[in-house]
């Protein structure tokens, strides 16, 4: 059902911030996912794969990755449309989202995927309601 | 406050130890946020830890998540000290702000430290009964992450009860979180039937259904998913709340919608007026996911495939919401146009055809070929469109741009297969294409043409020399097709061609180290040299028309992923057992009322390209199904002829039923094989063909009573302890099929049947097959069964190929 982490990479590939919410996808699984994006063939790109046992999700947003990674046999959709809301979210509250707005809000990053997610499951995707 | 100010360098651990020991709020807070902001960029600032959980005890509810944030990163490294956080956990657990009683719980749940998850357990339970429903909804996924550390706990604790009942809890998001965390437990316990479904349940669901987050009704559909109706009332009263959900703004919230009213739909009669309703219903958010983004556009296109081939009539008028957009990213145009040829018809098929034209002239190689080969597909598939497509590959080849060119050659070849002696004129175009064939499949594909249609082409034997010339450097698929398309070359024109075939045959056998290769070179060999009419028969022989879908997806796995839509299984067109690791003794889902449940069936000839024309794939029983033992005897004797695909070649020592047979055929004379060809072939060797099948049912030779020894057909270890040996026979002019079922499986068998495939002598049964008493284990029982060849027929390539097949019900002993 669920994700085991979620990562904000920059264009490169590097980790700016994750968090993992399962603990059963170790989290050097990362340096798969930008040999992978940067490496492959433009008609090889997928936005899910599986390599390894480890599914990885992403989708891309000005010059950030989103990405998340799961070994069980998740709902894709619903993860795809989390990751989508994560960014609605953030563009919410930082009004730009790329690289720089991560790293100067750090600190509400970590608290609304706290918020955003529980043990891989979202739980409330709504700014308004965040806000509260 | 810019927090990347707070980035710090590794000096500074001492000052911020300095710092996290202040009085001051304000340092205090400020320093904790230097150190996440360390930790965020990778640095190591576990020493720190004494230190931050000092400052744990606090009001501010900003610190106190970034402690806790901290503390979950660093709790598994510093164990003994996590351990001091835990008095701080379980007073927050009672904090009269439900936000901070749901933030230790949350917290606590993910340090996987035993000694914190033991005190974990009073606070979970006060907080499962939380007046706060923020709280208890955290509690509820906290249970799950309980379960995931120490299960034994959870159950011993009997979390597991308190979470049932919040299935009741009067908020849904409460309701939601509490299905989510059950199921997910339920994984590990499949045949627990811990979530307890029943009507009551359902209808708590479904109520929460409509209440909840668009989260939530995911969690809720997924469960439902799970859920077998008793009836067909059920099923429909289920299917009509859940309709509802498919105009959800959220894409996975109508795949999921989607999957349960999919599998319901399997329990109503399929004259019902609500069944095509529901058919009709599900059309239109199947196509509103395609205007969502990409990324899930690929995971709906994915899902829409497997739909497609389960209930093809839902989308078939949607043909135009599968053309391809010109900024669509490749891996969902590669998608979508494998689904506008699942939905190719009579009806659509000229609309379908002009777009195949635009996208052969697109950019991405990988498209085009795509879309190229699509034409073939849809050639064959629409008998009606076959002309046009064929006049439009033709235009294609005229572009002469190389990879379509290639492909395009590749595809009419199926179309030959398909619709033999109807486009031959095209030949002459596809001959002057030759030299910019430089991939094997393409190579391969010309050369059986000429082969096929050698006594068209004039000077088919300058073409085909021309490949010769470079044969060793060539693929070992063109190598085969070579040597097919010469030999049939020369049984068609064989004056002219000794010396070709001659050639080939030596490059064949003598130079090449490939087994495959050689095997055939030498099947051939004898064949033509000891009995050219019955190599004619052999290679020549009419073959059968290949079948008109392909990449269909086996029917019990479609089932399966259908009852996975939305899942990572359903992207993948792969059952979770194949990918997720530890998962080998789940339970393989089923569609409710499907006939994958141990019945007999037909033996499943279809799955080569090369196969026999039977109608839709029949279901194969499952590998969990105790009953259903399915046998599918080949008796072919190992010869081999034209056909692509170039599959490996024949098995030598395969089962020769028929006594030997094909030895006499083989005659005397083998040995190394002959320096030169003889000028002329002797004549057949004792009984050309007759003797291939001894007692000549149907070919109408009357023998005397001779009855070779029974050989073994099928062994016990293909078909799951059933051993099979047996021989035919003419008794009285009756023949009969005697046969020795030994059983060497641990369980009784009974209810043996038997069928015969439509083969070339009209072969059947006569009567039925009598095993009367239950097989008990290693025992033996003789069995002999008349035949008549009144019984359809139809030429079997090889001639002489007889498919059998056998059922066998065992005691389900357990």
């Amino acid at each position: 059902m669920t994700a085991s982490a979620v990562f904000i990479l920059d264009m490169k590939g590097k980790v700016i911030i994750s968090r993992n919410y399962r603990g059963d996808v170790p989290m050097n699984c990362v340096e798969r996912f930008s040999g992978h994006v940067l490496e492959a063939e433009a008609n090889d790109e997928r936005p899910v794969w599986l390599e390894h046992g480890t599914t990885y999700i992403y989708i891309k947003y000005n010059n950030l990755y989103i990405m998340a990674v799961t070994q069980r046999n998740s709902n894709a959709a619903m993860i795809l449309l989390f990751l989508y809301r994560l960014v609605e979210v953030f563009k919410d509250y930082f009004k730009e989202l790329e690289e720089e707005s991560i790293r100067d809000n750090f600190v509400i990053t970590y608290e609304l995927m706290d918020e955003m997610m529980d043990f891989g499951y979202p739980q409330v995707s709504e700014p308004k309601i965040l806000r509260e | 406050m810019n927090d990347s100010l707070f980035i710090v360098c590794a000096g500074e651990i001492f000052e911020l130890k300095a710092e996290l020991n202040s009085d001051k709020k304000e340092k205090k807070k400020e320093a904790v946020k230097k150190v996440i902001a360390s930790m965020t960029v990778g640095k190591d600032v576990s020493a720190l830890f004494p230190d931050v959980v000092n400052c744990m005890q606090t009001d501010n509810l900003e610190l106190k998540k970034l402690v806790y944030l901290y503390l979950m990163n660093y709790a598994k490294s510093q164990p003994d000290m996590a351990i001091m956080a835990v008095n701080t956990f379980v007073k927050d657990c009672e904090d009269p702000n439900p936000l901070i009683r749901a933030l230790a719980v949350r917290t606590m749940g993910c340090i996987r430290v035993d000694k914190i998850t033991e005190y974990l357990c009073e606070p979970l339970r006060k907080c499962l009964k939380d007046e706060d429903p923020y709280v208890r909804k955290t509690a509820a996924v906290c249970v799950a992450k309980l379960h995931d550390i120490n299960a034994q706990l959870v159950e011993d604790q009997g979390f597991l009860d308190t979470l049932k009942d919040l299935i009741s809890d009067s908020n849904p998001m409460v309701v939601a979180n509490a299905v989510a965390a059950l199921s997910e437990i339920a994984e590990s316990h499949p045949n627990s039937n811990l979530l307890d479904l029943n009507p009551q349940t359902i209808n708590k669901l479904l109520t929460a259904l409509n209440e909840c987050t668009e989260w939530g009704q995911i969690f809720i559909l997924d469960c439902l998913a799970n859920y077998t109706p008793r009836d067909d009332r059920e099923s429909q009263s289920i299917c009509e709340r859940v309709t509802p959900r498919l105009s959800h703004a959220n894409s996975a919230v109508v795949l999921s919608a989607v999957k349960v009213l999919m599998k319901f739909m399997e329990m109503l009669p399929k004259d019902l007026d609500y069944y095509g309703t529901l058919l009709k219903k599900l059309a239109p958010p199947l196509v509103t996911l395609l205007s969502a983004e990409p990324e899930l556009q690929y995971v709906a296109l994915r899902n829409i495939n497997l739909i497609v081939q389960r209930r093809p009539e839902i989308l078939k008028h949607e043909m135009k919401v599968f053309f391809v957009k010109y900024n669509d990213p490749i891996y969902v145009k590669l998608e979508k146009l494998d689904i506008m040829i699942r939905l190719a018809s009579q009806a659509n098929i000229a609309q379908v055809l002009a777009e195949l034209k635009e996208y052969a002239t697109e950019v991405d190689v990988d498209f085009v070929r795509k879309a190229v080969r699509a034409i073939g597909r849809c050639a064959i598939k629409v008998e009606q469109s076959a002309e046009r497509c064929v006049s439009t590959l033709l235009d294609l080849i005229q572009t002469k741009v190389n990879y379509v060119v290639q492909e395009a050659i590749v595809v009419i070849k199926d179309i030959f297969r398909k619709y033999p002696n109807k486009y031959e004129s095209v030949i002459a175009t596809l001959c002057e294409n030759l030299d910019s064939l430089d991939e094997p499949e393409a190579r391969a594909a010309m050369i059986w043409i000429v082969g096929e249609y050698a006594e068209r082409i004039d000077n088919a034997d300058e073409l085909l020399e021309s490949f010769l010339e470079g044969f060793h450097d060539e693929s070992t698929q063109v190598q085969l097709q070579l040597l097919t398309a010469i030999v049939k070359l020369f049984l068609k024109k064989p004056t002219e061609t000794q010396e070709l075939v001659q050639q080939v045959l030596s490059l064949a056998t003598q130079d090449s180290d490939n087994p495959d290769l050689r095997d055939r070179g030498y099947i051939y060999w004898r064949l033509l040299s000891t009995d050219p009419v019955a190599a004619k028969e052999v290679v020549l022989a009419e073959k059968p028309l290949i079948s008109e879908e392909t990449d269909l997806i086996e029917p019990t796995l479609l089932e399966e992923l259908i009852c996975h839509i939305g899942t990572l299984a359903s992207v993948y067109h792969k059952p979770p057992s194949a990918f997720v690791e530890g998962s080998r003794g789940v339970q393989h889902k089923r569609l409710p009322g499907s006939a994958g449940s141990g019945e007999s069936v037909e033996s499943p000839d279809a799955g080569s390209a090369a196969g026999v024309s039977e109608a839709p794939p029949a279901v194969i029983p499952s590998q969990g199904d105790l009953l259903g033992d399915l046998l599918n005897l080949d008796l072919t004797p190992p010869t081999t002829t034209g056909p692509p695909p170039p599959s490996s070649g024949m098995q030598m020592g395969a089962m020769d039923l028929l006594g030997g047979g094909l030895d006499s055929l083989m005659g005397a004379g083998f040995g190394a094989p002959p320096a030169a060809m003889p000028a002329s072939f002797s004549a057949p060797v004792s009984g050309g063909l007759d003797d291939l099948f001894d007692l000549g049912g149907g070919v109408g030779m009357p023998m005397g009573a001779y009855s070779p020894p029974k050989t073994v057909w099928l062994p016990a270890m293909k078909a799951k302890g059933l051993e099979i040996s047996g021989t035919f026979a003419r008794r009285s002019g009756v023949i009969q099929m005697e046969m020795t079922l030994t059983n060497k499986a641990m369980s009784v068998m009974t209810d043996f049947a038997i069928q015969f495939n439509r083969n070339s002598f009209g072969l059947s049964p006569a009567g039925p097959l009598q095993v009367l008493t239950p097989l008990s284990p290693n025992q033996s029982i003789e069995v002999t069964l008349p035949l008549n060849t009144v019984g359809p027929v139809m030429k079997m390539e090889p001639l002489n190929n007889l498919q059998v097949t056998q059922c066998s019900f065992r005691l389900n002993v357990m």
